[in-house]
């Protein structure tokens, strides 16, 4: 890591700190946690305590008020270590806890932000058993009853949602037909506890298995009017927002894990030896290291210069798209070199290159799989026109 | 209780050192720096005594004007104030660097001043020493643990084999040991807040180095191994090895 990409004192006094903390606090756990699909409230109370989960967030709610670069660097620098951390990390922040403070009103960001600033959590509920990318296609409704909606439906895969620490979650649900027989979109504000709404954590993942996802159910749910977020048939278009900051935090998780694949196979290809020789001199695996490191350079460059275009309010849609996909494409190839590299070893549960390799595949499929970015930025550059 | 802690800005102990084209110093090029960690325990325990007792914690470091991280750092983990005494190039005489905290703390009056055991850059040890003698004070090296009262101080030296416990009147300058504390990391909100606060930079003072390098050089790396019987005294020997040198177990 030569580089320091024009960071600024505070955003490299933040990644070095973050990067002790991932060391000396969850690297220790990562493996058993793995092991045992566990999601620990310890490490999110400690999370807390230094300020992750309000880390863009202003002041006056507690959070960290971080620029977007050095909340990048925050997951970057988690998903090192373990991605079921940087997960609950960064779909608390980006899925969580942005749509409520971009969209949501004065009085609702009274009422929740400070707690999810403070250790509470909170999910968004996007995808449906039959409704992935495909959003427009969302089956859950809610019909207007006097002062309340009535929800009915289900939502799957949903990060942070299922937890004792869990708040509520946001949730898309039909709200009519628009004018050109679309369907009309709206989001709620649900939490944990509303009759009729219930969650159940998912189990047997083979990623992220330290972090908390799960499905909910909403049976005849009643929200008031007032939890609606912004306004009626706002929906979609919250939610492409949300996607669009999301997919660069997804793209920090990839860059930290190939990082950190990339670290963990440098090393031991350093030490390893066969014949006589060290298996990082033989070139046929210098150049897999080598390539690995262009791409992680290259990766991380484009997603701060990204970045920086979100913190001067320029439009990234089409780069996001860019940086989740060519993150995501760099972390698979950086966990399957360090795998191979290690041989043997590779296979094993004792070595992290095994999790590494399990935990990159979501990257390729959540937030918009990669034939979706795909097909974003091929719109973006005006191939369908 | 006003307290002073000296800090030294040293390449991370990670970092890859290549020596300049003059042989006489280390090329900054690709090297990382932070607070020199036995600093951290003195900066750490500061803040533990301002929290029991109240007063104000001071950073200083000297060196050159790229010291503003640590001060940063210092700043980040809760310094009331930081004061960056700017030198044309990196310090490495210890009498030099000690002339120059001496002459602020005579302008401050610290009860107590902190320091780390060494410096992991040049390790010279001097400075507790030397400064005691500039202030006329008592120094207190190697500390483990550490109780102030409101005029004197009790504390906890390692020794070859043991401990031994002393006292001394305020004010007085401790350095710093492994085991003092555990510092803290410094919380994002407490980093981000740090960026704006103010370092006071002011230039040193010019002071006759007493010691000068004339050369540097890197040893050649050769792996040396060490062969163990199996009787209970290498047995022994194999878990310190373990424990105090490879730090595994």
């Amino acid at each position: 890591m030569s580089l320091n990409n024009n960071l600024t004192e505070d955003q490299i006094l933040l990644r070095d700190t973050v990067r002790k903390f991932a060391e000396d606090i969850i690297k220790p756990q990562a493996k058993e946690l793995d092991e045992k699909e566990e999601f620990s409230y310890d490490i999110t109370r400690q999370m807390s305590e230094m300020g992750f989960l309000g880390a863009f967030l202003p002041e006056e709610y507690g959070g960290s008020e971080l620029d977007y670069v050095s909340y990048i660097i925050l997951v970057e620098e988690l998903a090192r270590i373990d991605s079921s951390q940087a997960a609950t990390i960064a779909a608390h922040n980006s899925l969580g806890v942005g749509p409520l403070y971009y969209y949501g009103n004065k009085q609702q960001q009274n009422k929740y932000l400070p707690e999810l600033a403070g250790g509470k959590l909170w999910g968004f509920g996007l995808t449906e058993p039959n409704a992935g990318s495909d959003a427009g296609n969302t089956q859950t409704t809610a019909v207007k009853d006097g002062n309340e909606w009535v929800l009915n439906g289900a939502k799957i895969f949903i990060t942070n949602a299922g937890t004792d620490i869990t708040l509520g979650s946001t949730v898309l649900a039909v709200t009519g037909e628009k004018a050109n027989g679309k369907k009309e979109l709206s989001c709620f504000l649900v939490e944990n506890g509303t009759r009729g709404f219930t969650q159940k954590t998912m189990h047997e993942k083979m990623m992220w298995r330290a972090s908390n996802t799960a499905e909910l159910y909403f049976e005849d749910c009643r929200v008031p009017a007032e939890n609606m977020l912004g306004e009626q048939g706002d929906g979609y278009k919250q939610m492409l927002g949300t996607l669009d900051n999301g997919r660069l935090s997804i793209a920090a998780m990839g860059l930290g894990l190939a990082q950190g694949a990339f670290d963990y196979a440098l090393n031991y290809a350093r030490e390893r030896k066969t014949f006589g020789r060290a298996i990082a001199t033989y070139q046929t695996n210098a150049f897999k290291l080598a390539d690995i490191d262009m791409g992680i350079e290259l990766a991380r460059n484009y997603l701060y210069d990204t970045c920086r275009k979100l913190d001067r309010k320029e439009r990234f849609s089409k780069e996001s798209a860019i940086c989740k996909l060519y993150c995501s494409e760099v972390a698979h190839t950086a966990a399957n070199h360090c795998v191979q590299l290690l041989g043997g070893y590779g296979l094993m549960k004792e070595y992290d290159a095994e999790r590494y390799y399990r935990d990159q595949k979501l990257l390729e499929i959540g937030e918009g799989t990669s034939e979706i970015q795909r097909l974003v930025i091929s719109r973006m550059i005006g191939c369908y026109e | 209780m006003n307290i002073l802690v000296c800090i030294s800005r040293v390449p991370d102990t990670a970092s890859r050192i290549l020596i300049g084209s003059d042989s006489k110093t280390i090329d900054p090029a690709g090297i990382k720096y932070v607070v020199n960690p036995y600093d951290e325990f003195g900066l750490e325990e500061a803040l533990r005594l301002r929290t029991k007792n109240g007063g104000e914690v001071t950073a200083v470091t000297v060196g050159t004007a790229a010291s503003t991280d640590v001060m940063r750092t210092a700043l980040a983990m809760g310094a009331d104030k930081v004061v960056l005494i700017k030198s044309e190039n990196e310090p490495t005489d210890s009498f030099y660097v000690a002339k120059n905290i001496a002459e602020l703390a005579k302008e401050i009056s610290p009860d107590l001043i902190l320091c780390g055991r060494q410096s992991v850059d040049y390790d010279s040890f001097q400075m507790t020493s030397v400064l005691a003698e500039l202030l006329d004070m008592p120094s207190v090296s190697i500390v483990s643990a550490l109780t102030v009262d409101s005029d004197k101080l009790t504390a906890e030296r390692d020794i070859e084999g043991g401990k031994e416990t002393v006292e001394a009147p305020l004010p007085c300058i401790i350095s710093a040991q492994k085991g003092l504390n555990e510092p803290r990391y410094p919380k994002l909100p407490d980093i981000m807040k740090a960026k704006r606060k103010a370092i006071e930079e002011r230039d040193a003072i010019p002071s006759e180095e007493r010691v000068t390098i004339s050369e540097m050089s890197i040893l050649s790396k050769q792996r040396v191994g060490t062969i163990l019987s199996d009787s209970d005294e290498d047995i022994a020997e194999l878990v310190r090895l373990l424990h105090e040198d490879a730090k595994v177990i």
